[in-house]
């Protein structure tokens, strides 16, 4: 009886977690935009980063409701530790040195989600960004490992694999990056549509049912935390292997207080989120910063509010009007501008 | 929620990010104008760095009109927030996209670091008007410094204070590269000189609250604080400082002149009086291309310029007869060339870049705070002539 | 020992400061449920208008002071009825993002028309300098913070626990739904303790100009210090913040006295022991709702 529910929830994950057209054309339209602007390596691999950071937050907010403003903890951890690898030439293999910086804080991240998953959203605020900035404060407290606050020195990465070096213009760094998040995500997509996936969503939806029907809820909720801590480490050392910079910047509230706008932005519980939220974000701030190097934060900020006024909603059902209706011409049907938003509370 | 509503969604904004992306990625480019990457933070805690340079480079160019050997000057402003990785980016994309023919600015030590590299491949030169670390010329031989190094000003600080009745001194510096600059220089001059450090306070750069740490420094007792703060935190340290009654017990304070920077010296109060700091530039220097500076600053911009604005006047000037003496050749190489070795009248007295380190070689006042016409100033009283940065003279 | 005091003293008027800039939040954060991450940024307009009203107009510091109140309390009710109230119902990812973006704006705003460069509000002779009671100094400015900031404090539990007012709020906090029911309007109560919230934040700005030093970044430097006297604080009743705030407040001052390395580490980690002692703050309700 059991294996058979279990098969039937699999099955039934399986069918949800179908690849659809878009998919493809959205992966295929990434990397044809990267191979588009030659020019511009370096800020697309900011937004990939910044997407496969907001990824791991959605992750924990979108698929199990943690809120958490202290993400910057794991980024950091592992940036450091990407940039200490390397600087004290321990790992020299670019992509080895990832995997490890990314289990660093993956143990940061599974120590520190007993803290974590005790109390409500606002405690689970303030622990978050109180471990995050603890973690600020030690690494300014041993400036004579971390560099302090002039940034670890003598940060070498060396050629990816042994064959391509990580050039002035960021090509390499983009590909590199882009390859790290489509793996990732695929792996984020294959473990949101699994039965664990699944009963994430219980708990987010009501934790007390979920525990009635016999999902372990907190055992559930440290897996989730330490898996998205995994992921934001290795968005740290993707950070610290494209610039060859580690600084305490790593660890400042403002990296997760932009994260959290980024997903925010882009809607949280459908993995895409983050991934679109950082194009958009960092595609506004770009745009404000030529226009007005001095006083963009209050256009940025305007839009926030404005986003906010006029309801996400809309304004995601306005953007993709037009988008919707080649789209409804390319597909031949119905197409549905604007979906119940599924958000944490 | 259904699965096919969402991939539609996706779909939407993917159509939208392809044509976001390619925003902003046309630049125009013509052959006879010279342009200027100039990377500063205008936002964040050292904005107000930025905006000094951003005025004087704004006044220099109305003053010397926009067209030198026959090319017209362009200045591309970008804002890095004093973060390094940001710099890196827009420096990169300043050479690549903009094809800019020179980088300038740099308001912090890290910045001008993380763009090092990128000029000795690009072989662009470096212009640094603000960042004051003595180390940073030799990260690539484009980096040419148009500011100060801080061991200028502190070993002169350190030589004067050992001689002129101090004998214990407790150190207050901010800790990051600069704060370790001026506290090393001083440490070694002033304890040559028969003096001994009683306390050594480092603080962190981003800080709110001087109070515990000038305690800290009450308690020790010493003749004189050495204090170094980066240019906008000045202000606050001498409000505590007098909140404290540190100026009552005896306490004074001596520095690079970081600390008593003009910018915000006028609203300091009473206390700041009687401060001996040693520095680069004082807007009361006696000469007459600092009263017109002064003059023209204020009435452009309403406040009084500081070191960083003179650091930003100058290097424009720096680029300005470079391109001049070269003879209009926009090629980084030809360009360093005619940087290394240029000798001016400056605001801040007369300077030269030196050729070997690419390093400003200037003088360096000690000067005392004092009320001129009912306002606070810098009013110089010893001069040094031509000092060498002396981080690389002990090489 | 006189350090010792002189470090108590001034980490209790360091606290009190930051239970006038906060206790507004922990109204609206604590008792109306709105997160609202902006309130630094009313407290900056109490402070420039302080500065502008005593610098530029010569206005005498302690006339400034109420207007400062009254500013900041104005800027709060027109952004209420305007913005705010559209809100509360509304997600806290949605505040979040919302008061995010009134802080970015109002940073940039101040920046425009006041610079960039930190400014001080030219003080009164008699609040410069220290003096000294048995050999423990005293701040002159820091004593009328302590007196002005306690009167408030005592001032404000009298208001919530013996007026019609206090009771009213209560009510209206507890159950809204009931509380309209009894005829209590509750929008207006709600309204108008908001405005009064940011008139104390406007005040604090002004009183913390001299001493946290003021910038356009101001909201962004001080938001976290906001949270945590209220989360640590709690939110049934102002004792909590009030308390938290000196914890803090005294915390601070001796964690970079006696440790100067490691000041913040101090703060951070009573922060997190605390809430993980307690997760609904030193004097939460039970039953959050």
């Amino acid at each position: 009886m059991t294996t058979n529910v279990q098969s039937d929830v699999a099955y039934h994950a399986r069918q949800h977690g179908r690849w659809h057209w878009s998919e493809f054309a959205y992966w295929i339209a990434v990397l044809a935009v990267g191979l588009a602007f030659p020019s511009r390596y370096l800020i697309m691999t900011e937004i990939v980063r910044l997407a496969l950071f907001a990824l791991s937050l959605d992750l924990i907010l979108g698929y199990a409701g943690i809120v958490s403003l202290g993400h910057a903890a794991f980024f950091g951890v592992g940036a450091y530790c990407a940039g200490l690898l390397s600087a004290h030439g321990l790992i020299d293999e670019p992509l080895l040195a990832l995997i490890v910086s990314g289990v660093a804080a993956m143990v940061l991240g599974f120590v520190t989600s007993f803290l974590v998953i005790r109390g409500a959203d606002l405690t689970r605020l303030m622990v978050t960004l109180g471990i995050a900035l603890l973690l600020e404060a030690l690494a300014e407290r041993f400036s004579n490992i971390t560099g302090g606050t002039d940034g670890l020195q003598g940060i070498d990465i060396k050629p990816l694999l042994g064959l391509f070096e990580f050039d002035m213009f960021g090509r390499t760094g983009f590909f590199y990056a882009l390859a790290v998040l489509f793996v990732l995500f695929l792996l984020a997509r294959r473990i949101v549509h699994s039965p664990f996936g699944l009963s994430l969503r219980a708990i987010k939806n009501n934790p007390l049912r979920a525990a009635a029907i016999g999902i372990p809820v907190n055992r559930r909720l440290i897996a989730i935390y330490t898996v998205a801590a995994f992921y934001a480490g290795i968005a740290g050392a993707l950070f610290t292997q494209t610039t060859a910079l580690a600084s305490l910047d790593v660890f400042a509230f403002d990296k997760s207080a932009d994260l959290m706008l980024v997903l925010v932005i882009g809607g949280a519980g459908y993995l895409y989120g983050g991934l679109i939220g950082a194009l958009v974000f960092r595609m506004l701030q770009e745009v404000f910063q030529t226009i007005t190097p001095q006083y963009w934060m209050f256009w940025i900020g305007l839009v926030l509010v404005v986003i906010v006024l006029v309801g996400r909603q809309r304004i995601h059902a306005a953007a993709l009007f037009v988008p919707n209706l080649i789209l409804k011409q390319l597909a031949g049907r119905k197409a549905v501008v604007a979906l119940s938003d599924n958000e944490a509370p | 929620m259904g699965g096919w509503q969402v991939y539609n969604r996706i779909a939407g904004f993917m159509l939208l990010g392809a044509v976001a992306a390619g925003v902003g990625s046309c630049p125009a480019s013509a052959e006879d104008t010279f342009k200027i990457g100039l990377i500063v933070p205008m936002t964040g805690g050292q904005a107000s760095t930025g905006k000094q340079i951003d005025n004087a480079i704004k006044l220099y160019m109305q003053q010397n009109g926009d067209t030198v050997a026959g090319k017209k000057i362009e200045v591309i402003l970008k804002d890095d927030a004093a973060l390094p990785d940001n710099t890196k980016r827009l420096a990169q994309e300043l050479i690549v996209n903009d094809k800019v023919n020179v980088i300038a600015g740099f308001g912090v030590t890290p910045a001008a670091f993380a763009a090092a590299p990128l000029a000795t491949q690009g072989k662009i030169p470096e212009v640094v008007m603000a960042a004051g670390t003595s180390i940073i010329t030799e990260k690539s031989p484009y980096i040419v410094r148009t500011s100060f190094t801080l061991p200028q000003s502190s070993t002169i600080i350190g030589d004067w204070a050992a001689k002129n009745g101090i004998k214990k001194v407790a150190t207050l510096t901010s800790d990051y590269a600069p704060g370790n600059d001026a506290l090393a220089s001083f440490k070694e001059h002033f304890t040559a000189g028969g003096g001994e450090i009683v306390e050594e306070v480092k603080v962190p750069l981003a800080n709110p609250d001087f109070a515990p740490f000038l305690q800290r420094m009450k308690d020790a007792k010493p003749d004189a604080i050495f204090v170094f703060v980066p240019a906008g935190q000045g202000g606050n340290f001498m409000k505590q400082y007098a909140e404290r009654g540190l100026d009552k017990s005896g306490i004074r304070v001596i520095g690079p002149g970081d600390v008593t920077d003009d910018d915000l010296l006028k609203d300091m109060g009473d206390a700041v009086l009687g401060a001996v700091t040693a520095h680069i530039y004082s807007a009361a220097h006696p000469s007459e291309k600092n009263k017109a500076f002064v003059a023209a600053y204020e009435k452009a911009y309403g406040s009084r310029p500081g070191f960083m604005a003179v650091g930003g006047y100058d290097g424009i000037h720096l680029i300005y007869e470079a391109l001049k003496k070269d003879g209009g050749k926009p090629d980084g190489d030809s360009l360093l060339a005619a940087m290394k070795g240029l000798a001016w009248e400056s605001p801040r007295g007369p300077i030269s870049i030196d050729p070997e380190t690419r390093d400003i070689i200037q003088n360096v006042y000690i000067r005392k705070v004092e009320k001129v016409n009912g306002q606070l100033y810098n009013v110089e009283f010893e001069t040094f002539n031509a000092v060498k940065d002396p981080g690389k003279a002990k090489k | 020992m006189t350090a010792v005091l002189t470090n108590l003293f001034d980490g209790v008027a360091y606290g009190m400061l930051l239970f006038v800039l906060a206790c507004g939040l922990a109204v609206t954060l604590g008792l109306m449920n709105f997160v609202n991450l902006a309130h630094g940024a009313f407290a900056m307009a109490g402070g420039y208008v302080c500065a502008v009203l005593v610098n530029k107009s010569g206005w005498p510091f302690f006339a400034a002071l109420p207007l400062a109140f009254v500013a900041s309390a104005m800027i709060g009710a027109a952004l209420e009825r305007t913005l705010y109230r559209h809100l509360y119902t509304r997600s806290h990812l949605d505040q979040v993002l919302f008061s995010i973006g009134l802080v970015f704006m109002s940073v940039a705003a101040v920046d425009y028309i006041m610079g960039s460069s930190r400014i001080f509000i030219k003080l009164p002779q008699v609040l410069e300098g220290q003096f000294d009671v048995f050999g423990v100094g005293i701040g002159r400015y820091r004593l009328m913070i302590v007196l002005i900031c306690g009167l408030l404090t005592v001032l404000l539990q009298l208001v919530l626990a013996k007026t019609r007012f206090g009771s009213r709020l209560r009510a209206a906090v507890d159950d809204p739904r009931a509380a309209s029911g009894l005829g209590i309007n509750v929008p207006q109560v709600f309204a108008f303790t908001f405005a009064f919230g940011c008139g104390l934040a406007g005040l604090g700005g002004a009183l913390s100009a001299e001493i946290l030093g003021l910038d356009p970044y101001f909201p962004l430097k001080f938001m976290i210090y906001f949270l945590i006297v209220v989360t640590v604080g709690g939110s049934s009743s102002i004792t909590g913040p009030f308390l938290a705030s000196l914890l803090l407040g005294i915390g601070d001052v001796a964690g970079k006295y006696y440790v100067p390395k490691m000041g913040p580490f101090v703060i951070y980690t009573i922060m997190i022991v605390i809430l993980i002692w307690r997760p609904n703050g030193l004097f939460g309700r039970t039953a959050a709702r």
